[in-house]
């Protein structure tokens, strides 16, 4: 009997298609494997059965009358706890949400919907997706399926465990400086961070509005570029909605797949890339081995400088906050949530954000609070959007050069749980690759690049293109995996340690 | 840009309305004033001739046509307080020390 779950979502499309499997028999197979593993991973904060199962039934009998269905119609998908999604609940991670039940669908939750999905349920992650690691969600850490003593990445750990551990072919992800790549590189799987105003955030729960992007992940290339053509495109309720069509992903994502990249030229971001130390030696040796793959293809590389760089995380340590302590000033104990009552509405309001924000949370909205306040702004917010124009101008010269740029998406592989907790500095040093991405708009992916020879762990290949070019990002990295799952003798996920079935 | 202390850090806590107490205060300024310290560095590259950016793809008057359309119903609206009273949201009094 073929086991669904292994399968891309291309392949449980098509074989939807030629009838050898119905929506019902792909949900079912699903939800049974988080039944059976999610006690140990933990990627689920809720899961909606017989949502999904009757997501399902509608559209086996829609194919069985002949209806004409979108491409993905049928292929469950994970969306993560940041998005809202009428009559399921929606946390962000956060005890201040427990319990919520949003009233309305965010555009994507819409277009997931209308693209015939069944929903399996929302995926965890650090609280209103602050941290790398999971572990500051409200409702316990997700573990790394390929070690379930190590972090699965954050904030996004939730949809990419989910994904690692085959408990769903595809997740919704959201990116405020690396949260859909670097939970994608710790668990080999692929993620992307659109163009930002590429997809629409209309209904997702801000946390930093100038840097926040939703974006899709999968296990495949293509995959992700089939729910990347779902989610994407303009959307009158978000007024940062790029208004253009998608970009075409899934054709380049095709394209890139019969693996010639003749006259590309791909740069190397020096500062990024572990030149000068900081990055583990088996993440840096699966990162040339990537580049002997993309020379092979016919790509030419080159080393291109993007000297501000080196003051891209501070910036981004002052950008984020700041608007985080604006955007969360919403949990007020009034409209939606939790209330601790104390005294008069202002005391009750102070109880009830103390308890139930986590550290991390209250550490960042202090920090923002602190930056914009008055004696302080121009020296930090007013200087950190100045770097943010030199991150800009550096991304813009490099790409004056060259069609993509690529990097190690983290400096190291998966970390144990609880290493970094207690030092917020070392968590943010996770991100250090990725944020620049967000600081310019521009869009990334991760992809697995292998397992680092000295602890068999993964490792993530990231590309960058310029904004709203993100069939470049698709056309490469759907070549670089050709070229390591033909070394490989398949995907990388299907060397992932099993995990025990309870 | 001096570092902060950890009456800073009461009086933040303060303005963005979350109860610290002693111990919360301990744990935290320290950590604080490492990130902030670490951040600073955000001063020293950018000169006067640099403009700030504040949004990566800067769109502008971005409008939809002045028509009515269906929006959340009261109840709807409602559902998620924590109390609501008449089809408004209820909370406790908004004056004066004591509840």
């Amino acid at each position: 009997m073929t086991d669904w779950t292994r399968a891309s979502a291309a392949e449980m499309a098509a074989a939807m298609r030629r009838g050898d499997v119905t929506s019902v028999e792909l949900t079912r197979a699903h939800l049974d494997r988080i039944t059976a593993v999610d006690g140990d991973v933990h990627a689920f904060l809720h899961v909606d059965a017989e949502g999904a199962l009757a997501t399902a039934r509608e559209v086996d009998a829609a194919r069985a009358a002949g209806d004409d269905l979108p491409p993905l119609a049928g292929v469950p998908i994970a969306i993560k706890d940041v998005l809202v999604t009428e009559g399921l609940p929606t946390t962000a991670g956060s005890r201040i949400l427990e319990g919520w039940i949003p009233p309305y669908d965010g555009t994507v939750t819409r277009r997931i919907r209308a693209a015939r999905m069944p929903i399996l349920g929302k995926t965890n992650m650090d609280e209103f997706a602050m941290g790398s690691s999971t572990e500051h969600s409200g409702y316990g850490p997700t573990h790394n399926p390929w070690d379930l003593e190590r972090i699965p990445g954050g904030s996004g750990g939730g949809s990419a465990a989910a994904l690692a551990s085959f408990e769903a072919p595809l997740a919704v992800g959201s990116d405020t400086g690396g949260s859909i790549r670097q939970p994608a590189s710790v668990t080999a799987t692929v993620g992307v961070k659109p163009t930002y105003g590429g997809v629409s955030r209309f209904g997702a729960i801000a946390l930093a509005s100038s840097l926040d992007q939703l974006g899709p992940c999968g296990r495949t290339v293509l995959d992700t570029a089939l729910l990347h053509e779902v989610m994407g495109g303009h959307d009158e309720m978000d007024a940062t909605s790029l208004n253009e069509p998608v970009p075409p992903v899934v054709d380049a994502a095709r394209d890139g797949a019969r693996g010639d990249l003749s006259g590309v030229r791909i740069g190397v971001v020096k500062e990024i890339s572990g030149a000068d130390g900081g990055f583990q030696d088996g993440v840096k040796q699966r990162f040339e081995e990537s580049l002997e793959h993309l020379r092979t293809m016919g790509a030419e590389i080159v080393e291109v400088s993007c000297p501000s760089f080196e003051y891209a995380l501070a910036a981004y340590y002052v950008i984020l906050p700041s608007e985080a302590s604006s955007n969360l000033a919403k949990f007020d104990s009034v409209r939606f949530g939790m209330r601790v009552e104390k005294g008069n509405v202002e005391r009750t309001m102070a109880a009830t954000r103390a308890e139930g924000f986590g550290d991390e949370v209250k550490r960042r909205i202090i920090l923002g609070t602190y930056a914009l306040s008055a004696g302080y702004y121009d020296a930090y917010y007013g200087s950190a959007q100045k770097v943010r124009t030199l991150v800009q101008r550096d991304f813009d010269a490099a790409f004056a050069d060259v069609a993509v740029l690529v990097s190690p998406t983290t400096p190291t592989t998966p970390f144990k749980l609880g290493e970094r907790i207690d030092d917020p500095m070392a968590m943010y040093l996770n991100d250090i690759a990725t944020i620049p991405a967000n600081l310019a708009g521009i869009p990334g992916m991760s992809l697995p690049a292998g397992l680092a020879e000295e602890d068999g762990l993964p490792v993530g290949f990231q590309i960058l293109a310029p904004a709203r070019e993100d069939a470049r990002l698709y056309r490469v990295g759907a070549a670089l995996e050709r070229a390591l799952t033909d070394e490989w003798g398949g995907a990388l996920t299907a060397q992932a340690p099993e995990l025990e079935v309870k | 840009m001096s570092s902060l202390e950890r009456s800073d850090v009461a009086r933040l806590a303060a303005l963005a309305r979350i109860d610290m107490s002693d111990g919360d205060l301990d744990r935290l300024s320290g950590q604080l004033a490492v990130i902030v310290d670490a951040v600073a560095k955000v001063a020293e590259v950018a000169g006067e001739d640099v403009p700030a950016t504040s949004h990566p793809i800067p769109l502008s008057n971005i409008h939809r046509d002045d028509v009515v359309r269906p929006s959340l119903a009261q109840d709807a609206a409602l559902a998620g307080a924590p109390e609501a009273e008449d089809g408004r949201f209820r909370v406790p009094q908004i004056l004066g020390e004591d509840a």
